[in-house]
């Protein structure tokens, strides 16, 4: 099948994470005929979202030991003139995975993921489940949440639940600073399927209702990615959920932070005077470059002091820190202040906070740039592994990549992502480590009447020198865990040897780690977490380019995932790699609607039948594989499936 | 560069849209007028409601056309049976759905829902208000869902208090909503009514709003919608009406009588003496208002030519519902009953100790709100109103301070403040002079810039209004039956309608203000006793024959001073 890949191409990219899929399809929006290789079976790299199954997948990858040497097939492709750089096969981002399971296992072990088909997880990423969990979702092309409406029955109960949301909203703060929890004989009585009664073997069986994300972030509704998916069209494949509510750890209980008006105006552990310095404080700083005279005096100190002398009280301190601006308590004012201002600005746009989440993972939205790319004449190659570089020995510019099966594909610029950069290029750099934990859990880390919350948790760092730990808890109707569990992440940059050191201390205070079913009551105040995984990733996102030692010129790196909470790094990375590709073209303009395009046969540079062709017998499947234009709407329709 | 998609440009775009208008704006044009000629024609068949029902999906604007179907609707009635209306109606309401998503805030839409909910042989209310709560969802100010809410509520009879718990959910979403602040303080009266205050809402109950209230301006005080409702909340009870006060004069000989609200008199007015009705005919103190405060009118001599005698006077209004007694002694010219503003606490609230100490503590978290937010104009007039409804003496000096503030923070309604604070000024000197059972007021030097409460007026007989913004003396300035001398020096004042049919008046002061011409004074002609006029600094003075003129208008004027004496 390999040899039906056409032999020049203008940009060749391996690796599938977020800036390399947003590049690809900057490239083929202006016409560059752009080839998209992952070495892996997934799209996303270090981006990805798993199931179950898929998860396990992946851990076994992770730890198995891969061939490193070169292939000889792609030996004899080299001309005299021209030197090979190979690339890293093996990959080395992800480290210390220990995996945990407490949930029982009695039965667990013959039991399969129900219709998993072979542990090509791409594939089960795009399957959109169909049971009657809460669907509404936003649109963010539309500027505002948009609710479904439909003649259905359905829809009555969807107006049920939407009745039944509004109570539940108004009354969530009644439980504020307490942790509610039912108890545990109670639940069985009256509700079948109780938390508790989750088995390890459900959840494999459950296995396909799993996306879990490698990265946890989430998109700021004013983010660069949000501006990104909407001028660029690319946001009609994806749909969002907003996060419900933000929380903080505060005093040794969690603690819901007000950050919209009427979060402050329903919050019961602000008084009143309190309401008004947070809102006079927040409404202020959000233009804080029109008032220089109320923060010049404290340029210099952190942005702690600054919120001190602002007469902010303890409690108002910690929900600005580490709740809203989420900077750590060394941060300068100006960091600080243009942080909050950040959070502010996204407020309201979509929601009550300032958070969007991609229903189906984050995976998803690699994938989305990918499917773009691919409406436009891109070529995809999944699980097909680029063997080197070929280098013109006068130019020591690239002149063409050679496959793992000897094929060469002559090209004017390689991006690549920088876990398969060579030992011998990246022998200068130091990298940073980002610590990972992922939980299934068995209830909400803070109950309301709803079970439904999508929460982003801040947990201060315990001592000086440590960072503050980002937890989010995502609940099944983002589509991302099965019914009756919820889906924690917890992320930090690292500062211990392995993420468990990190991330443990955290997940004893606020969850119940236990393999006994039967569990006192007084321990049942806290989730209990069901299964467990901790790892490293690696995080390239500061290493400046002149650390790669003897990179061609024409070949440029994308760095993986960043340890920050948006995905503003990855967006800026690409748009500022395209513009040193062109510098006269624009960034993903908007695409054109489909009625608007121009069909004719003597004018498409490509010819659909030759471009419609998959190149890998593995992709085939795929929907996302399918590179004709007129197969736009076919798989628009898929999509509104 | 090579190798683009090619996209059809803007003209062909437009070009390709205009003539999809085009064809549209035909097909519109023709159902239209296929629809009215059904109309005109009588045809009022199901074929009316396809082709009203196409257009009305693009314009739900179109009245006629929902008139036409109800006309329809009312023709199939006649000959279809229960089933068949029933999924008409059901076809209807959902043809109706679809409308009001795309407009959600059409009236004829909303308007014909209701009436297909009235005409439906089995209506489903519950339905109903889920769609309405689904509305409220998307935009929780859609006042015509409000609206069409509120007949389903009723008609449905959903339990007040899930109603009250609606709101409050929806305050809380956003609390920048009248309609939600609106409809509280609709349904409180009515769960937790105050079996004292007629419309008013129990103390326990006022106590858990004025704290939700609260949450709402130290959120956000420039919000005004939770001011307003802050206001309700702090209202006095509905008074009914009264007879404030009834005064007898053998001089003129008239009988007066003030009443609580502006009425209308006709025959419901009646005058008995000693028991027996007497024929009298009621006129208003000014000329032209039908309802007024003040009804005077005069007594037939014959009824009390005997000095010696006492005469009781009892005046009843709309069989009782209101009614006051007056006894003239005898060898007594006049006599006057009256409520005291003093007793009844006219110009505050009516509060239990219990209410007052909520009071306190709402004016103390308003001067803390204050003294974060130094500008905000709600919470100044705040402040001052809760001064004025718990005590307006105590607090009088402090409430003029807060004036001036306002006025500087809020320069544009400036003219506003000053007029509330004439009403402020006006109602403590009326309870001073009360306090010191005085027929005397004086009200110089208060910055006034209009009068009012002249309805407790009645037995004044001297009154200062000097060194004051005072452009005009208002008509019901008449009410002042027993004025004898009035002084209106270094005003501002052109016109002089209210000086009209003083019985009492001798002596008048104008100096010092603005009025041009000798016909100016003509209504002083009606006052019978004047005989002492100062005219000093007005620019009428300046005129060669105003002392002629004046003297041909005012024969009766004794004494007219054009310069200082």
């Amino acid at each position: 099948m390999a040899d039906d890949l056409p032999t020049e191409f203008d940009v060749v990219i391996l690796g599938t994470g977020l800036p390399e899929s947003i590049i690809a399809a900057a490239c083929t929006r202006i016409g560059q005929r752009v080839l998209h290789i992952d070495a892996r079976n997934y799209y996303g790299g270090n981006w990805a979202s798993f199931t179950f199954s898929g998860l396990q997948t992946w851990i076994e990858n992770c730890k198995q030991e891969l061939n490193t040497e070169l292939a000889a097939a792609c030996k004899g492709q080299a001309l005299d003139n021209e030197e090979i750089i190979p690339f890293n096969k093996r990959n080395q981002t992800i480290q210390n995975i220990e995996v945990f399971c407490y949930s029982s296992t009695e039965d667990g072990e013959a039991v399969e993921e129900a219709g998993a088909l072979n542990i090509n997880s791409a594939l089960l990423t795009t399957v959109t489940s169909s049971d009657g969990q809460e669907n509404s979702s936003i649109d963010i092309s539309k500027n505002h949440t948009s609710t479904e409406q439909n003649d259905s029955p359905e829809g009555r109960s969807d107006l049920e639940e939407a009745t039944n949301s509004d109570q539940r909203s108004a009354d969530s703060t009644l439980e504020t600073g307490t942790i509610v929890e039912v108890e545990p004989s109670l639940t069985q009585a009256i509700q079948q399927d109780s938390p508790k009664t989750i088995t390890y073997s459900q959840i494999v069986k459950e296995g396909r209702r799993f996306n879990v994300d490698l990265v946890s972030k989430f998109l700021y509704s004013r983010g660069l990615l949000i501006e990104l998916l909407i001028k660029s069209n690319v946001s009609r494949y994806t749909e969002f959920k907003n996060v419900t509510r933000i929380l903080t750890y505060h005093n040794g209980k969690i603690e819901q932070v007000p950050c919209s008006r009427a979060d402050v105006f329903a919050s019961k552990q602000l008084s009143m005077v309190e309401k008004r310095i947070l809102m006079k404080f927040l409404m202020h700083y959000i233009d804080y470059e029109l008032h220089p005279e109320d923060y010049q005096d404290y340029e210099n100190s952190t942005f702690l002091e600054f919120l001190k002398s602002k007469q902010l009280t303890p409690t108002l301190q910690h929900f600005v820190l580490y709740s809203i601006a989420m900077v750590p308590e060394n941060a300068k004012t100006i960091e600080g202040l243009k942080a909050m201002q950040h959070f502010l600005r996204c407020l309201g746009r979509y929601g009550n906070t300032p958070f969007l989440f991609p229903m189906y993972g984050l995976g998803e939205i690699p994938q989305c740039f990918c499917r773009m790319c691919a409406v436009f004449g891109g070529v995809y190659c999944l699980h097909h592994s680029l063997e080197c570089l070929v280098v013109d020995g006068d130019s020591k510019l690239c002149k063409a990549v050679i496959d793992h099966r000897g094929k060469r594909v002559d090209c004017k610029y390689v991006i690549v992502e920088d876990s398969y950069l060579p030992e011998q290029i990246c022998a200068n750099v130091s990298y940073k480590q980002i610590s990972r934990a992922v939980l299934i859990t068995d209830c909400s880390i803070l109950n309301t009447e709803s079970n439904q919350e999508i929460s982003v948790l801040t947990f201060p760092p315990a001592d000086k020198g440590q960072t503050a730990v980002y937890i989010t808890e995502l609940c099944s109707s983002t589509m991302t865990c099965m019914k009756n569990t919820y889906l924690v992440h917890l992320t930090c940059s690292s500062t211990k040897p392995t993420a468990k050191e990190d991330l443990e201390p955290v997940v004893q205070q606020l969850f119940t780690l236990s393999t006994e079913n039967d569990i006192e009551a007084n321990d049942r105040t806290k989730p209990k977490v069901l299964w467990a995984l901790y790892f490293n990733m690696r995080d390239s996102s500061g290493v400046p380019r002149q650390s790669y030692a003897g990179l061609p010129p024409n070949v440029y790196v994308c760095s993986g995932p960043d340890h920050c909470f948006g995905n503003d790094h990855a967006v800026q990375q690409a748009e500022n790699l395209f513009h040193e590709l062109y510098p006269s073209e624009e960034f993903c303009p908007p695409a054109p609607n489909p009625e608007d395009i121009i069909y004719d046969g003597e004018c498409a540079q490509q010819e659909p039948s030759e471009s419609s062709i998959p190149v890998d017998s593995k992709a085939e499947a795929s929907a996302e594989n399918e590179t004709v234009v007129e197969s736009y709407e076919d798989s628009e329709a898929q999509k509104a499936e | 560069m090579h190798g683009r998609i090619k996209v059809k440009t803007t003209l062909e775009q437009q070009e390709a849209k205009r003539k999809e208008r085009e064809k549209k704006l035909q097909l519109y044009v023709s159902a239209t007028q296929a629809a009215l000629h059904k109309r005109e024609t009588g045809q009022l068949d199901k074929e009316a409601l396809d082709l009203t029902a196409q257009i009305l999906a693009l314009n739900p604007d179109f009245a006629s056309l929902w008139n036409l179907r109800r006309e329809v609707f009312l023709q199939l009635q006649t000959d279809r049976s229960e089933e068949e209306m029933q999924s008409l109606c059901l076809g209807e309401l959902t043809f109706l759905e679809n409308c009001l998503r795309v407009s959600p805030k059409s009236y004829g839409t909303w308007y014909h829902r209701c009436w297909i909910m009235k005409i439906i042989p089995k209506p489903d209310w519950a339905r109903e208000l889920t769609l309405c709560n689904r509305f409220l969802e998307i935009d929780e100010r859609n006042f015509h869902c409000w609206d069409y809410r509120r007949i389903v509520t009723q008609s449905s009879s959903v339990p007040l208090p899930e109603e009250l718990e609606f709101t409050t959910s929806l305050i809380g979403k956003n609390f920048s909503n009248y309609s939600s602040w609106h409809y509280r303080s609709k349904l409180l009266p009515q769960i937790h009514p105050d079996p004292l205050r007629i419309g008013r809402v129990t103390e326990e109950a006022l106590l858990n709003e004025l704290e939700l209230v609260q949450n709402a301006f130290f959120t956000d005080p420039n919000d005004q919608s939770a001011w307003f409702y802050h206001r309700w909340l702090l209202g006095r009870a509905d008074h009914p009406v009264s007879i404030r006060c009834v005064m007898v004069s053998l001089d003129e000989p008239c009988v007066s009588v003030t009443f609580s609200h502006p009425v209308e008199v006709q025959e419901d007015l009646i005058l008995f003496l000693n028991n027996r009705p007497i024929f009298v005919s009621w006129r208003t103190a000014g000329r032209k208002e039908k309802r007024s405060l003040f009804w005077v009118c005069d007594l037939p001599k014959e009824c009390i030519n005997d000095p010696c005698c006492q005469y009781n006077f009892q005046v009843l209004w709309k069989d009782g519902e209101a009614k006051k007694e007056c006894i003239l002694y005898p060898g007594r010219r006049e006599s006057w009953f009256r409520d005291s503003a003093t007793e009844n606490e006219f110009f505050s609230l009516d509060l239990s100790e219990g209410k007052s100490n909520v009071l306190q503590q709402e004016l103390k978290s308003c001067k803390d709100l204050q003294e974060l937010e130094p500008d905000n104009k709600w919470c100044l007039l705040t402040i001052i109103l809760l001064m004025r409804a718990l005590d307006p003496l105590v607090y009088e000096k402090e409430a003029l301070g807060y004036f001036e503030t306002l006025k500087v923070v809020d320069p544009m309604r400036s003219g506003y403040y000053d007029d509330l604070r004439s009403k402020f000024q006006m109602e403590n000197a009326i309870l001073k002079m009360e306090y010191a059972e005085s027929c005397l007021i004086n009200l110089s030097k208060k910055g006034l810039t209009r009068l009012c409460h002249l309805e407790h007026l009645g037995q004044v007989t001297h009154m200062n209004l000097s060194a004051n913004q005072l452009c005009a003396l208002p008509s019901n300035l008449c009410m002042l039956r027993r004025l004898q001398v009035l002084e209106v020096d270094n005003n501002e004042v052109v016109r002089l309608e209210g000086l009209w049919n003083l019985p009492q008046l001798e002596e008048l002061s104008l100096q010092f203000n603005k009025i041009q011409n000798v016909s100016d004074l003509q209504p002083l002609s009606s006052c019978p006793r004047l005989s002492v006029l100062h005219l000093h600094g007005n620019p009428l003075c300046e005129k060669a024959d105003a002392r002629t003129q004046l003297e041909s208008l005012l024969p009766h004027v004794n004494t007219i001073h054009l310069s200082l004496i």
